[in-house]
């Protein structure tokens, strides 16, 4: 059969799986977008290639499935690179295919021209330009194979216009044939004998979850070993239902914003078992002051992260869930053999830190409204599993402390890269990929205003995505870092809560605006919101602007010096 | 050569673009390269980067490990200077006016250096070696004025095993 390189490589995605994919045209990838008339695939229209972008990956963190997005050339491509940075940092399986002036015309400033290969090489797992069109199955097959296994990620396919136009035989590869690529999944045996040694004499073990047991689906395996063990487990930013908050081992978040019990519990364990997680800055504070009195198990599919920040005593490389399956076998061949001791004190003085130091905030009647106040109300009237994505921010904070996430891939967020504008276009994405579930955005409104033209996505698609903006009117978390590092010497952080009116600008969109000011219409409206289900909605909260996120530890220091909220006791009360 | 430098002999497939994936990845995490060769291997489908790091730097281990992430490589192989043979050229221009070319080009012989261009007051040396070779020739060559002076970078491979033929016994024994 002889196609054109762009009718391969739509046929490829085909072959791949692809059932939707998100982008927007233009001049190098036009011949790519005349087969796609003809396909079984969806293709979601953006407003603005770096939606495409966090759509695919929204779609990805909600399906596990990889996100696949398509552009031009030039501007396009570079529009995307944020996304693919963001990709990149929190291991999200993407697929991206850019349009590239033809092959003959390469290096020599052609309109709309840029080095993507180049550009995008640090911030994808692996790229490509194909260069002749018989390439194109094998390499839509070696890409799909490079982002889904081992350590997932974003991978980029460049492809000039005259390959798209050149013709092929078609022939679709059996396999793929990376000689330099061989992920290890399975852990070494006599490593997690060891680690099941070390976890049956340890007295306070803390279990550091990471986002890696979402992306090697092992939130189960996790659950069984918690049930063999009773460890205590802390779920960080990208971990955030991957173990049920409602679970009473669950101690949730820990690192710069996380509750005291569970930075504390980290700080005085004896033994970390790092399944996943990569010892990020954020999580460890000051590296050298972090759980100085503890021993480290880490597990992660990706060898370079064992050792990286912090010396293991018992590395493991391999898959989370194969190795925390393995582990438990091994767990309980070693219960069978001696008696682990009891972690009853453990438990204990863990109940009393969460006792003593609960989070806290005051919603006055007649007072302001509280952002943590509206997130409580959304997480208690929406249905358990529902799907909660936010940009980044003091909102994204408060969304991580306080919701309730008791099912995995319910949270979308960005964390390593901290790409503010991530919740409107994730969102869209994470609906299109369940849409029988409810998906709600937690937004702030500098973030809201970075990718907001998005929702005009939506509303055309039919994407009824609900958007809960906490208007304070500022750069919130930049202001609290001022008011706190930087004397109250505020500078560029105020945005005016009525400039935009946003709820003029989400009709506009072709979404239902509410605004709410008042704590008694909180619930009212986020109800009527739910709803909602031919169309997008937008509430903007306006929200009290002193209200800072606490718990804190500054950056820098050590993991030992929580700041706690200084307007309560430290007995949760006034 | 200081003890915080390593050699690596990196197997990579021999396509366009490896060198800067592999460049790349020592700018952005900070590893620095104190010298880097690169050619293709008996088997045209791949070459052999030669990269000696400095392994203050970063710790040796993080840059193998990230190395062995890039697609592209196959092969990392860590060759110490005592289980290594290591190779390095030198092409250096070095002032020598008729009365001092006599003594030049008998430093050469003594290092088994070629004299490959003659000039009026200048000749350009040519020589091969363990770098420590070149580093012992430039210094006893500066008296004279280098003019200029190029370093391919060492190239290396491990040593061979030499061990003893094992003896095979006449009778082969019980247990």
């Amino acid at each position: 059969m002889q196609l054109t390189g762009a009718q391969a490589l739509i046929k490829s995605l085909e072959m791949e799986g692809t059932e939707v994919m998100f982008g927007l045209p233009g001049g190098a990838i036009l011949p790519v977008y005349d087969p796609l008339i003809d396909s079984s695939i969806r293709h979601i229209l953006v407003r603005h290639e770096q939606g495409a972008g966090h759509m695919a990956e929204g779609y990805a963190h909600a399906t596990g499935r990889p996100g696949v997005a398509m552009v031009t050339s030039g501007p396009a491509a570079t529009n995307i690179v944020t996304p693919l940075a963001d990709a990149y940092m929190d291991s999200i399986p993407l697929v991206v295919i850019t349009g590239q002036v033809p092959y003959a015309v390469i290096g020599t400033d052609a309109f709309q021209e840029c080095d993507t290969v180049g550009i995008t090489m640090p911030v994808t797992k692996h790229n490509w330009l194909i260069t002749d069109a018989s390439e194109v199955p094998r390499v839509v097959r070696e890409a799909f194979h490079v982002a889904t296994t081992g350590r997932p990620g974003p991978v980029l396919i460049d492809m000039p216009k005259d390959v798209s136009n050149q013709m092929m035989t078609w022939n679709w590869p059996d396999g793929v044939d990376l000689p330099g690529y061989k992920p290890n999944t399975k852990g070494h045996a006599k490593q997690i004998k060891d680690a099941a040694r070390l976890m049956g004499e340890a007295k306070r073990p803390v279990i550091y979850a990471g986002g890696g047991i979402l992306k090697a689906r092992a939130a189960e395996a996790l659950r069984a070993l918690v049930d063999a063990t009773g460890i205590p487990v802390v779920t960080t930013l990208m971990a955030r239902g991957a173990f049920p908050d409602d679970h009473e081992l669950c101690l949730g978040l820990p690192g710069m914003h996380g509750n005291y019990t569970a930075i504390t519990s980290m700080q005085q364990s004896d033994l970390l078992i790092a399944l996943g997680s990569r010892f990020d800055d954020r999580v460890t504070g000051k590296v050298a002051a972090f759980a100085p009195g503890a021993k480290i198990i880490p597990v992660d599919i990706d060898p370079a992260e064992l050792g990286k920040v912090r010396r293991p005593d018992v590395p493991i490389v391999g898959d989370c869930r194969l190795v925390i399956e393995e582990l438990v076998k091994a767990v309980k061949a070693d219960q069978n053999k001696r008696d682990w001791p009891s972690l009853d004190d453990w438990h204990r003085q863990l109940k009393e830190w969460q006792h003593t130091y609960p989070l806290t905030y005051e919603q006055y009647e007649d007072g302001p409204l509280k952002p943590q106040f509206v997130v409580d109300m959304l997480r208690d009237h929406t249905p358990d599993d529902t799907i909660v994505a936010s940009g980044v921010g003091q909102h994204q904070m408060w969304t991580a402390q306080r919701w309730k996430f008791n099912h995995p891939y319910t949270f979308v967020n960005s964390g390593g890269l901290g790409t503010m504008g991530f919740a409107v276009p994730a969102a869209i994405g994470a609906k299109v990929g369940k849409p029988e579930r409810m998906v709600w955005a937690v937004d702030g409104d500098g973030c809201f205003q970075m990718t907001a033209q998005e929702l005009v996505t939506a509303s055309s698609e039919r994407i009824p995505v609900k958007i809960a903006i906490l208007n304070n009117a500022y750069l919130g978390m930049v202001r609290q870092w001022q008011e706190l590092f930087y004397e109250e010497r505020y500078s560029e952080v105020y945005l005016s809560p009525d400039l935009p009116d946003y709820v003029k600008w989400a009709e506009a969109m072709g979404c239902v605006g509410f605004r709410v000011d008042n704590p008694d219409d909180v619930v009212t409206t986020i109800e009527k919101a739910n709803e909602i289900d031919d169309r997008p909605v937008v509430i903007d909260f306006r929200t009290d602007y002193r209200e800072k996120v606490y718990p804190m530890v500054a950056s820098g220091t050590s993991n030992d010096d929580v700041i706690l909220d200084p307007a309560h006791d430290t007995h949760g009360a006034r | 050569m200081p003890a915080q430098h390593h050699i690596l002999s990196v197997l990579v497939e021999n396509k366009f673009g490896v060198l800067s994936r592999v460049a790349g990845l020592f700018a952005r995490r900070g590893f620095n390269i104190v010298s880097l060769a690169v050619s293709p291997t008996e088997d045209e489908r791949f070459s052999r980067m030669t990269i000696v790091v400095d392994a203050d730097s970063a710790p040796l281990e993080q840059i193998t490990k990230q190395l062995n992430k890039l697609i592209p490589v196959l092969k990392i192989a860590e060759l110490h200077s005592d289980e290594a043979v290591e190779r390095e050229l030198m092409l250096v221009t070095v002032k020598a006016t008729p009365e001092l070319r006599s003594q030049i080009t008998e430093l050469a012989s003594i290092f088994q250096a070629r004299i490959d261009d003659v000039g009026y007051d200048a000749l350009t040396i040519q020589v091969a070696g363990a770098p420590q070779k070149l580093d012992a020739m430039t210094d006893l060559l500066q008296p004279f004025g280098i003019i200029e002076l190029q370093r391919t970078g060492r190239i290396a491979l491990p040593l061979l095993a030499r061990r003893p033929a094992k003896l095979r016994s006449v009778k082969s024994g019980g247990a």
